[in-house]
C-alpha cells in the first residue's frame, strides 16, 4: 500500500481547525479538539461531528453474496429488509471474533462497514472465502461521517431534508450539498445519530457544511472511546478479538435464531455448546469504586491474588464524573451486583458488575417517544 | 526564589530548604483533562527522580516523578478534590507537594525557566 494511500480525506481538514492528531489504525487522525471532557458532554447535549473515515466500506455483490456472507458471519440475511443495517461478526472457526461490523441489504448488494484496524485482514479474509463470482470492491474513495448526538437530527435535516424520517437502524440515500450520501441512523455514542456516507471529494465540503450548523462541534477520537465506553459498546482490538466469542463477548443479540439452530457459519459447535452451558468468562461492566481510573490491561483477581480475569476497556465517565470499565470476569462473578477485585499500578481497586450501557442509549426508535 | 524544570516536565520552586512540585503548563497540555490525582501524604521520604504523585488525565495515567529528594510537609489536598485546577493553573494552585530539602546539590541538574522553553520547542 502507498503512502497515498494512508491520508484520509480530512486530514488536512482536522488540523487546519486545531486538532491533535494522532497515529491510529496507520492515520493520522484527530485525538481532541478542545479537550475530551468538553467534547464528550457537547456530545451527549447538542450534536458532534465524527470523522471515522478509517472505517472499511465495502461491497459484496454478486448472486451467491448472500449466501457467501452467511457462510462466514452469524446473521440471518434472509430476512434482512432492504435498507436496515444489521450488527453482525466475522467469525474464526474457534467461534474468535474476527471483526464486528454493520451489514447493510442494498437492492442487488451488500454493504459493510468495518473496523479500520482490520479492515485489510478482513478483506484478505472475504476474498479467500467469498464463492467464485461474488465481487468485492473496497470503497476507497468514500468518506465516512458521523453526527451524533440530540440535536444532530436538526442539524442534518436542514441539509438533508427527509433523515428524519428514518429510525434507528434504517437507512436511506440522499443529496448533502450536492452530493450523493448513504446516510443510516445509527452510531456509537447510545445518542441518537447517523453515519454519513460520501464520496472522498466531497468529505471537505459535507463537513465544512455541518460545521456551519450551530449544533455541530468536531469531535475527536478520545471523546468518541469515551462515549461508546458509557454507552457500553465494545471495542475491536480491545474488548473483543480473535480469542473471544460472541457468548463470552455478550453479544449473543448478534446470533439470529434460525441460525443457531441451523449452524453454517465458522465456530457454530462452540457457540452453541456455550449458549446451553454457559460460557466460562463474560464482558460485564464494571462501576469502579473511588476516583482513579483502572484501565485496559488491569487484571482482575480472586481473594488469593490470582488473575481471573481482565479489563479490557477503562477510563473516567465524564457523565457518572466516575471511573468505569468492561472487563471479562468469570461467570460466577457476571451479575449485576457482584463485587470483584481488580489489580492496577500496583493496587487492588473494587468493582461493582453493573448493568450496561452505563449511561441510557437515547435512539430514535420506531413507534418510540418522538 | 528560584524556579526549576525536569525533563520529565516537573517544575520545583525553591525557597530557602523548603520546595514546592507541580507539573508544568506544557505537561497539561499534553495530558488534556486531569481526573483524577494522589499526592504523597506529609512526612514521607521522596527520592531524587523517584515516584511521588499520580495524574491521571481522560485519556492516561503519569506518575510524577520528584525533582528532589527531601521529606514532603504537605500534599495538594485541593488539587485532590478538585483535579481540574491542574489544567487551570498546573503553576499555582494546582501544585502536588511541598517538601524539605534534604539536599542541595540536587539543583545542579535541573532546567531554569529558558532552558526548559528551549526544551519543550525540541519534543
Amino acid at each position: 500500500m502507498s503512502d497515498a494511500d494512508k491520508i484520509l480525506p480530512l486530514e488536512a481538514w482536522h488540523r487546519g481547525r486545531g486538532a491533535r492528531m494522532v497515529e491510529f489504525a496507520g492515520y493520522q487522525m484527530p485525538i481532541q479538539y478542545e479537550g475530551i471532557l468538553a467534547e464528550h458532554k457537547w456530545t451527549r447535549e447538542s450534536a458532534g461531528l465524527f470523522d471515522v473515515s478509517h472505517m472499511g466500506q465495502l461491497i459484496v455483490a454478486g448472486g451467491d453474496a448472500q449466501r457467501g456472507l452467511e457462510a462466514l458471519l452469524p446473521a440471518d440475511l434472509a430476512i434482512l429488509k432492504d435498507s436496515r443495517p444489521k450488527y453482525s461478526l466475522l467469525l474464526n472457526e474457534e467461534g474468535g471474533i474476527i471483526d464486528d461490523l454493520m451489514v447493510t441489504r442494498r437492492g442487488e448488494h451488500f454493504y459493510l462497514v468495518v473496523n479500520g484496524a482490520t479492515k485489510d485482514g478482513d478483506i484478505a479474509h472475504l476474498e479467500a472465502r467469498l464463492p467464485r463470482g461474488v465481487v468485492l470492491d473496497h470503497m476507497k474513495e468514500q468518506a465516512l461521517l458521523a453526527l451524533q448526538g440530540p440535536r444532530a437530527v436538526d442539524a442534518l435535516a436542514r441539509l438533508a431534508p427527509g433523515v428524519a424520517a428514518l429510525t434507528f437502524m434504517t437507512a436511506d440515500g440522499f443529496e448533502i450539498g450536492g452530493a450523493r450520501a448513504w446516510i443510516s441512523r445509527s452510531g456509537y455514542t447510545g445518542e441518537d445519530g447517523f453515519e454519513i456516507s460520501i464520496p472522498a471529494a466531497a468529505a471537505e465540503a459535507v463537513a465544512d457544511l455541518l460545521l456551519e450548523q450551530p449544533e455541530v462541534k468536531p469531535i475527536g477520537l478520545g471523546a468518541r472511546d469515551s462515549l461508546r465506553l458509557e454507552a457500553g459498546l465494545p471495542l475491536y482490538g480491545h474488548d473483543l478479538d480473535t480469542a473471544t466469542t460472541p457468548v463470552e463477548a455478550d453479544l449473543t443479540f448478534a446470533l439470529s435464531k434460525r441460525r443457531r439452530g441451523e449452524g453454517g457459519y465458522p465456530g457454530w459447535e462452540r457457540i452453541v455448546k456455550e449458549l446451553a452451558d454457559g460460557p466460562i468468562r463474560k464482558r460485564v461492566g464494571l462501576a469502579v469504586e473511588g476516583r482513579q481510573p483502572v484501565r485496559e490491561g488491569a487484571m482482575v483477581v480472586d481473594g488469593e491474588g490470582n488473575e481471573v480475569g481482565k479489563v479490557t476497556s477503562g477510563g473516567f465517565s465524564p457523565s457518572l464524573e466516575a471511573p468505569i470499565a468492561m472487563a471479562y470476569v468469570p461467570l460466577a462473578s457476571a451479575v449485576p451486583g457482584a463485587r470483584v477485585s481488580l489489580a492496577s499500578r500496583g493496587k487492588i481497586f473494587t468493582g461493582t458488575v453493573t448493568a450496561m450501557p452505563f449511561v441510557p442509549h437515547r435512539y430514535h426508535r420506531k413507534g418510540g417517544p418522538q | 526564589m528560584s524556579v526549576y524544570y525536569t525533563r520529565d516536565h516537573e517544575w520545583v520552586r525553591v525557597e530557602g530548604d523548603g520546595a514546592t512540585v507541580g507539573i508544568t503548563d506544557f505537561a497539561q497540555g499534553q495530558l488534556g483533562d486531569v481526573v483524577f490525582v494522589e499526592v504523597p501524604e506529609a512526612g514521607r521520604s521522596v527520592t531524587k527522580g523517584g515516584e511521588a504523585a499520580v495524574v491521571e488525565s481522560v485519556k492516561a495515567a503519569s506518575d510524577v516523578y520528584s525533582p528532589v529528594a527531601g521529606t514532603v510537609t504537605e500534599g495538594n489536598q485541593a488539587v485532590v478534590d478538585e483535579p481540574s485546577l491542574v489544567n487551570t493553573d498546573p503553576e499555582g494552585e494546582g501544585w502536588f507537594f511541598k517538601l524539605t530539602l534534604s539536599d542541595d546539590q540536587d539543583l545542579n541538574e535541573l532546567m531554569n525557566a529558558e532552558q526548559y522553553k528551549t526544551y519543550c520547542e525540541s519534543v
